[in-house]
Parts: C-alpha cells; structure tokens; sequence
C-alpha cells in the first residue's frame, strides 16, 4: 500500500567548490524506508562526503517515523562532523519539520539551486 | 456545502500499515467538499494518518483480522474525525519533542505521531472504552482558522 522509496545519490560540486552528495528520495518516506533512508545515507564513505544534501522533491508522505529516520540520519552526521541541509519539502512539511525542531540541525532551502549556491 | 444536517462518511481499515492512506484520501475529498483550504487539508491528512497509524500498530496491535473505522463528520463550521480501534486506549499524553534530547540520544528518535496531531488539528481528545477496547482519538479541525 505504501508507495516504495527510491533514492539515488548524486557527486555536485557547489558554485563556490565545495563537493556535495545529494540524496534524491522519491515515493512515501514511512517506517518501511530504513534502506532507501538511512541505507542510502550510511554507503557514503564519511571522511570524503562532509556536506550532505536531501532532495525531497519528489516525495509526497512523510509520516513520523519518516521523520525519525531522517533525525536518525543527522544524528549519525553529526557524530562524523557532517552538515546536512535539503531542499523541495511542501509548504506543509517545512512546516512539521520545523515543528519538530529539524531545522535546528538541518538546514531548509526552497530549491536545489537555491542550497548550491549557500554551501 | 449547503446541507440540513450533518454529513458522515465512514471508512473500515484493514490494521496494515499503508492503508492510513485510504482514510487520507476520504479525508481531504470530505474536507474539499465541505470548503476548506489546501493548508489545512494537509494538516488534516498528516494528523490522520498518525491517529490511524496509532491504531493500526498499538491499538489493533497490527493483526489484520482487526479493523481501524475512522468516521468524518462535517457539523456546520467543522471536521471531526473518530479513529477508533479495539485497544484499550492511550494513557500518555503528547509530548513536545527535544530535538536536542533526540540529537544527544536522551530521548527516542520516534515517537512523535500524538505530538503532530495535537499541533496540526485544532481539538485533540484520547478517550478509551468503557469495556477495555472500541477506545478511539477524536480529532477536530475548523474550517475558519486564520491562515498561518
């Protein structure tokens, strides 16, 4: 019933030359999302991808263990000095991500361009 | 919607996770009808897919001869939701999560699902039954709120 989690991750280098791994997560992000999440997350090697960046573009549910996973994932960044930030929430889920205190430990831009441009 | 008398719409869950997805879906197509803005219909949608995630996993402890009934009622100016399922009820109440305590593993990463709907809809109540089971989240939301 819930819609499967893909991601994918991508090696860009920021405007201002810095390499960045972006994980692009498309379809529900829900307790069953541990591989695509946290998975996709954890085959970075750590010492050589230090700016994380999560690209929920195409991902339309997120429930509350969705949202621990990802918290799951910054606690782990945070233990090898990443930073992470992400991009293409809806209105609705900046608003819970915010509620739940994320941003406080990940940073939220409106667009892909609009992250590049800031790390 | 003009109407004479309350409009009540009831939708039966199998108790499987993903099917909260069903009573989303009834949801925002009732709230649609009955006027209420995209902001908070999606309030709605996450608040309920918590209330029926919690029924499907704690009350009905994920057996699936067990079914979650969610029942929308449109009265005048309002939503109210029911999700009810045969455990015996939640004795906690929210709490806000500590991004902090989480970050520092001093509190579980999860466990926000009664936090999202006390702060998304505009009433919350959990009620247990009286025979031990039938206990039910009673969730309300209001279609004049001030836009944020």
């Amino acid at each position: 019933m819930q819609s499967e989690t893909k991601s994918r991750t991508d090696q860009l280098t920021t405007p201002a030359g810095h390499s960045v791994a972006v994980l692009r997560f498309e379809g529900d992000i829900a307790s069953t999302s541990k591989d695509a999440v946290l998975g996709a997350y954890q085959s970075l090697p750590k010492a050589t991808n230090k700016l994380i960046l999560l690209d929920f573009t195409k991902v339309d549910y997120i429930n509350s263990s969705g949202i621990a996973l990802v918290i799951q994932m910054l606690i782990e960044a945070s233990n090898f000095d990443q930073k992470v930030y992400a991009f293409g929430l809806s209105a609705h889920f900046t608003k819970v991500f915010t509620m739940v205190g994320i941003t406080k430990y990940a940073r939220l831009f409106a667009s892909e361009p609009e992250a590049l441009a800031a790390l | 919607m003009n109407r004479s008398k309350p409009t009540s719409v009831e939708v039966r869950l199998p108790s499987r996770m993903g099917f909260e997805k069903v009573a989303m879906s009834a949801a925002a197509a009732v709230a649609r009808l009955e006027g209420f803005r995209e902001d908070r219909i999606e309030d709605l949608k996450t608040a309920l897919a918590e209330a029926c995630i919690n029924a499907i996993e704690h009350g009905n402890r994920l057996n699936e001869k067990r079914t979650v009934v969610v029942v929308l009622s449109a009265v005048d100016d309002a939503l109210e939701v029911k999700v009810i399922d045969d455990g015996k009820g939640i004795k906690a109440q929210p709490v806000k999560p500590d991004i902090d305590r989480k970050m520092h593993g001093e509190e579980d990463p999860r466990g926000m699902g009664m936090f999202l709907i006390q702060a998304l809809v505009d009433e919350a109540e959990w009620v247990s039954g009286t025979d031990g089971k039938s206990s039910y989240v009673r969730l309300v939301i209001r279609l004049d709120k001030d836009a944020e």
